[in-house]
């Protein structure tokens, strides 16, 4: 304890540290190459979105130091307090947000905008983490899965209204933290299945779906009839029940597609689905994207040489589609060694987290890696043409301070944690 | 697995996903990894292919290509130019100038667009030393079309420039390129086209061209289209439309063993010819306006006609097969069928004082309506009700290709309609119809409606004795196979020996001295045919003649219809002697008949029928 009090970096992971500022580096190099017209402006300046960038991860310093200063004690004991002011803050856009592109989430602070939905993605982490650690919890019954369902629903619901559906997508990450803590298995099941049947309805239509499941269900019967006849009078009505329940959900996919959902989100789903092709309108975005990253071929164009990237092509290349950068000048090599390093990034801090005494710690870090693959994967599988366009931002690598602190914070708060694990008893 | 693994699993799982994508995008498919259209330090120039050439069934060319020249813009490179002297090189007003200007800097201003299409040599000539004044223009050599036979318009098609719709969906097509939008030049546009080369040229700052792209790793060479032969014969195809020459109507000629399309007319035609060059859209424009005599219609597969008596045929063959008649069943024709008991409800039958009772034979040569109402009322009536009775012959009607798209490689095409008991449901919500109601179906009137190429094919069948080719255009392509749906052989659901009968009467059709085409008889050759007459609502009866030649072996079937021309034996009888003399023996023996045929015109009849509906719509 002497000894903690005198160094704030006492035990705390070099390794995690180093990635951060690896991330953080080559991120900034990309931004550098997208955004940069002329290099003779000096690189800290407020005027050019690279300066901006430069000036926000000074920033995150001084954070960085509030975060290591507190004690472990204090983010367990105001977990559920911060939960709430995070909360209020979300509320308070519906009054006193500023809208930039159409969604209510900043507040302008005097010419710097604060996205408060970055932030709450830490403190949700930590009021999940708060909830169960309780030595009572027990993920097995209804009524504790309810509470956890809701801890998560409050700030999803929140984001969705602003609307910003693509950062409350975050919230379903998640589910594999729940998973951890003995959520029963069928939900993850449901999950994938659900994810399935929306997939194959939207390219088939939903009548073909529904044939096949009906046909589906007499090959099931059929087979049970022969081989288990006892297993079927036990469980026909759990059968049939499946059956219904997902073609229910079909028809729902339907409705929702073509009633809920507007025309530029259908379009999304039918590029990727490659039901149209329409390269100069509404799949310019994914069309552009892929062309620049294929174009930098094996070992890439050479920094700063990108000719999509310095002519502008992609839209919004610094924020959501600053990988394409990555892919236009570094080549193969570049794209595969930065997903590398995410995976091994966040591999660390499950294996971090995994090795906690504390189980407050065990489930933040869990938390913080399941969120940052959620980004890491729907960022780059939009920007590779694998997902639709949901405009979510690459940690580290995306334009943007708020996106930059708020990951920091998610991040630091748990190298905090673990820094104090062998105190833990 | 184990609970702490999952998530672990699924990063190293997304992982190599995405590993596995970058690889297949920037390493394998590394197709992208060309220089970008829209950068300008690198200049595209387009390198055009040879379109393939078409050439008939013995080697005839019928579409070749000629050199022409296009004006192509790049708008932001234009630079203050003396309008009036180019304006009169190019022999094009001021406000042309402007408009097309616009157009190209609508579309792109970095991207060359065409300014003006298709210049001559001539022009290109005088052109090509003044060129250099004007900046931002450049001429782009391209091959156009060329029919040097003057012929067959509607079964060549022709090309014409890519329109912004199709750049949309398409984006191998560039604004001013060229695409086949009829005929075989549509079908077959894939093949005929071939592939276009692309030249990258390095620029600098000042926009002067400082060499080739990256040593021209990335240009390519053009690959020419490929040669098409059709199955057309070129002259069979041009005697055709001489005989059909003011007179409208369609002929489709085929041969049976193959499914080949030997011949295809229709008329009013035009010169193919019209279609190319810079005077191609006022042509075409005056084409399309033309809505009286429609000489962009195909008639020989867009018209649909009711087929009248050569249906017969068919009805006799459904009878035979649901064995409601033999060949020996005879009825009592009282020159006509009574089909009710009104005083109207009679059905003349024009067979004459050829006596009764009449047999199969004698009912195809004279064409008795009686007969076939009988035959078509026994087999409705064999099934419990008029709804399946009409199913089941409605079943085999469509098994000769009618009332349905051949799906066959011609650019147009229509259905026909054969109704079956469905179809009269609908129409008599409340029931009560029955065989008789829906009795001229049975000699190809009331509902029934066929594309002459459609008649032509049944007429194969026949010839066939039940089987058939989809018949197609296209005979071979270079180093390709053709298409397998023209090479395997489709069965009716007439028994073959049903046909035997039938084509005897047919043969009797010319062979009887009191066959209704006996005066069409050509000496040396076994002709099988049918004369129809076509009743229409708008004016005179439609003539119609389908015929198959010789009656053992066949060597060729076809179908002729002449709108407005009477009756069957007064103008499309002997059309389709003379174009089966033609294709057998070379020449005609019967001069006369041919030049009636060639001066004969039925103007006079579209004439006084186009005063008529003038005053009606007064």
């Amino acid at each position: 304890m002497r000894i903690r009090k005198t160094n704030i970096f006492y035990g705390i992971d070099w390794i995690l540290i180093l990635f951060y500022f690896i991330l953080i580096f080559i991120g900034w190099i990309n931004i550098y190459s997208a955004t940069v017209t002329d290099k003779q402006i000096s690189l800290i300046n407020f005027s050019t979105e690279y300066g901006k960038q430069l000036i926000w991860i000074g920033f995150s310093f001084p954070i960085i130091l509030l975060i290591l200063m507190f004690e472990t004690k204090f983010y367990e004991n105001f977990a559920s307090i911060i939960y709430l002011i995070s909360l209020i803050s979300l509320i308070g856009l519906f009054i006193l947000g500023k809208n930039i592109n159409g969604a209510t989430s900043w507040y302008d602070l005097g010419g710097i905008s604060i996205q408060p939905s970055e932030f709450v993605k830490a403190t949700t982490a930590l009021a999940i983490a708060k909830l169960l650690s309780d030595k009572q919890f027990n993920l097995k019954k209804w009524n504790t899965q309810i509470q956890a369902f809701l801890i998560l629903l409050f700030p999803a619901i929140l984001i969705t209204l602003q609307p910003d559906p693509g950062s409350a997508l975050v919230y379903s990450a998640f589910i594999f933290v729940l998973y951890r803590e003995g959520l029963p298995i069928y939900y993850i099941t449901i999950g994938f299945v659900a994810i399935f049947l929306f997939i194959i309805t939207l390219y088939f239509g939903y009548l073909y779906v529904l044939i096949g499941s009906l046909l589906l269900l007499f090959i099931i019967l059929l087979l049970f009839n022969f081989y288990r006849k006892k297993a079927l009078k036990k469980g026909w009505l759990k059968i049939l029940g499946i059956y219904l329940a997902s073609t229910l959900f079909i028809i729902s996919v339907d409705l929702v597609f073509n009633k809920v959902f507007e025309q530029r989100h259908r379009d999304r789903f039918d590029i990727l689905l490659g039901k149209t092709t329409d390269i100069k309108s509404i799949g310019y975005n994914t069309n552009q994207s892929v062309t620049t990253i294929a174009s930098g071929g094996l070992s890439g164009k050479g920094f700063l040489d990108g000719e999509r990237t310095q002519g502008n092509f992609v839209p919004e290349q610094q924020t959501d589609y600053i990988f394409t950068t990555v892919g236009e000048e570094w080549g193969f090599i570049g794209t595969s060694l930065v997903i590398l390093i995410f995976i091994f990034f966040t591999l660390r801090i499950i294996h971090i987290a995994e090795r906690q005494k504390s189980k407050f710690s065990r489930v933040y870090g869990y938390s913080i890696a399941a969120i940052f693959f959620t980004h890491f994967t729907i960022n780059i599988g939009m920007v590779l043409g694998l997902l639709p366009t949901i405009g979510i931002p690459l940690p580290f690598f995306s334009y943007g301070g708020s996106a930059l602190w708020g990951f920091t914070v998610l991040l630091f708060i748990f190298i905090r944690l673990d820094a104090n694990r062998s105190y833990e008893w | 697995m184990k609970r702490t693994g999952l998530l672990s699993f699924i990063i190293i799982f997304t992982g190599i996903i995405f590993i596995i994508r970058l690889f297949y995008l920037q390493v394998i498919n590394n197709t992208y990894n060309k220089p970008t259209v829209n950068n300008s330090a690198v200049k595209v120039m387009y390198d055009y292919p040879e379109r393939g050439y078409i050439y008939d069934r013995n080697g005839v060319l019928l579409v070749a290509n000629q050199l022409s020249y296009d004006i192509m813009v790049i708008p932001r490179e234009v630079k203050p130019l003396d309008t009036l002297e180019f304006c009169s090189l190019l022999n094009i007003n001021k406000q042309g100038f402007i408009k097309s200007l616009n157009k190209a800097k609508r579309y792109s201003t970095r991207i060359p667009s065409t300014f003006l299409a298709q210049l001559s040599k001539n022009d290109y000539a005088y052109l090509q030393e003044k060129m250099y004044k004007f900046k931002g223009f450049y001429i782009q050599k391209r091959l156009l079309r060329k029919y040097p036979l003057n012929s067959a318009p509607n079964v060549l098609g022709y090309i014409s420039e890519v329109n912004e719709d199709l750049i949309k969906k398409n984006p191998n097509y560039q604004l001013g390129e060229l695409i086949g939008t009829a005929g075989v030049e549509k079908t077959y546009e894939n093949i005929l086209r071939g592939t276009k080369g692309v030249k990258y040229i390095q620029r600098d700052r000042f926009n002067k061209e400082i060499g080739s792209y990256k040593n021209e790793i990335y240009d390519t060479l053009p690959i020419p289209g490929k040669d098409l032969t059709l199955t057309i014969d070129s002259k069979l195809q041009q005697y055709g439309e001489s005989l059909m020459a003011n007179k409208r109507g369609g002929i489709v000629a085929i041969e049976p063993s193959t499914g080949e399309i030997l011949a295809m007319v229709s008329t009013p035609t035009y010169n193919p010819n019209l279609m190319v060059g810079r005077e191609r859209s006022k042509n075409f424009t005056k084409l399309y306006l033309d809505t009286i005599s429609r000489p962009l219609l195909d008639r020989g597969l867009q018209a649909q006609y009711p087929p009248g008596s050569p249906f017969k045929v068919i009805s006799a063959l459904v009878a035979l097969q649901e064995n409601v008649i033999d060949t020996n069943t005879s009825i009592k024709c009282f020159g006509g069928y009574r089909y009710g008991i009104r005083e109207e409800a009679f059905m003349r039958c024009h067979c004459g004082t050829h006596g009764s009772p009449v047999q199969l034979n004698k009912a195809i040569y004279r064409s008795c309506n009686s007969y076939f109402s009988n035959a078509y009322r026994k087999t409705i009536e064999k099934y419990p009700t008029p709804t399946d009775g009409m199913n089941a012959w409605s079943n085999h009607v469509e098994s000769f290709g009618l009332g349905n798209f051949l799906n066959n490689d011609l650019s147009v095409g229509q259905k026909g309609l054969i109704p079956d008991g469905n179809f009269y449901k609908r129409y008599y919500p409340n029931g009560g119809w029955r065989a008789a109601t829906t009795i001229s179906n049975a000699i190809g009137q009331g509902e029934i409606l066929t594309t002459p190429i459609q008649l032509a094919n049944m007429t194969a069948i026949v010839a066939n004795k039940g089987t058939y080719f989809t018949p197609h255009i296209v005979k071979s392509i270079k180093d390709k196979n053709l298409d397998s749906k023209f090479t395997t052989l489709k069965q009716t659901t007439i028994d073959k020996e049903h046909f035997e009968p039938i084509i005897e009467g047919l043969f009797d059709v010319f062979e009887n001295p009191n066959g209704t085409a006996h005066w069409s008889k050509v000496k040396g050759i076994e002709i099988c045919g049918k004369t129809g007459t076509s009743e229409n609502p708008h004016g005179q009866d439609h003539s119609i003649f389908i015929a198959f030649a010789p009656k053992d072996n066949p060597k060729i079937a076809i179908a002729v219809f002449v709108e407005n021309g009477y009756w069957g034996s007064r103008w499309a009888g002997p059309i389709a002697s003379l174009m089966i003399e033609k294709y057998l023996n070379g020449e005609t023996l019967k001069p006369w008949e041919e030049q009636r045929m060639l001066n004969g015109s039925l103007q006079d009849e579209y004439n006084k029928q186009l005063i008529e509906t003038i005053k009606i719509e007064n």
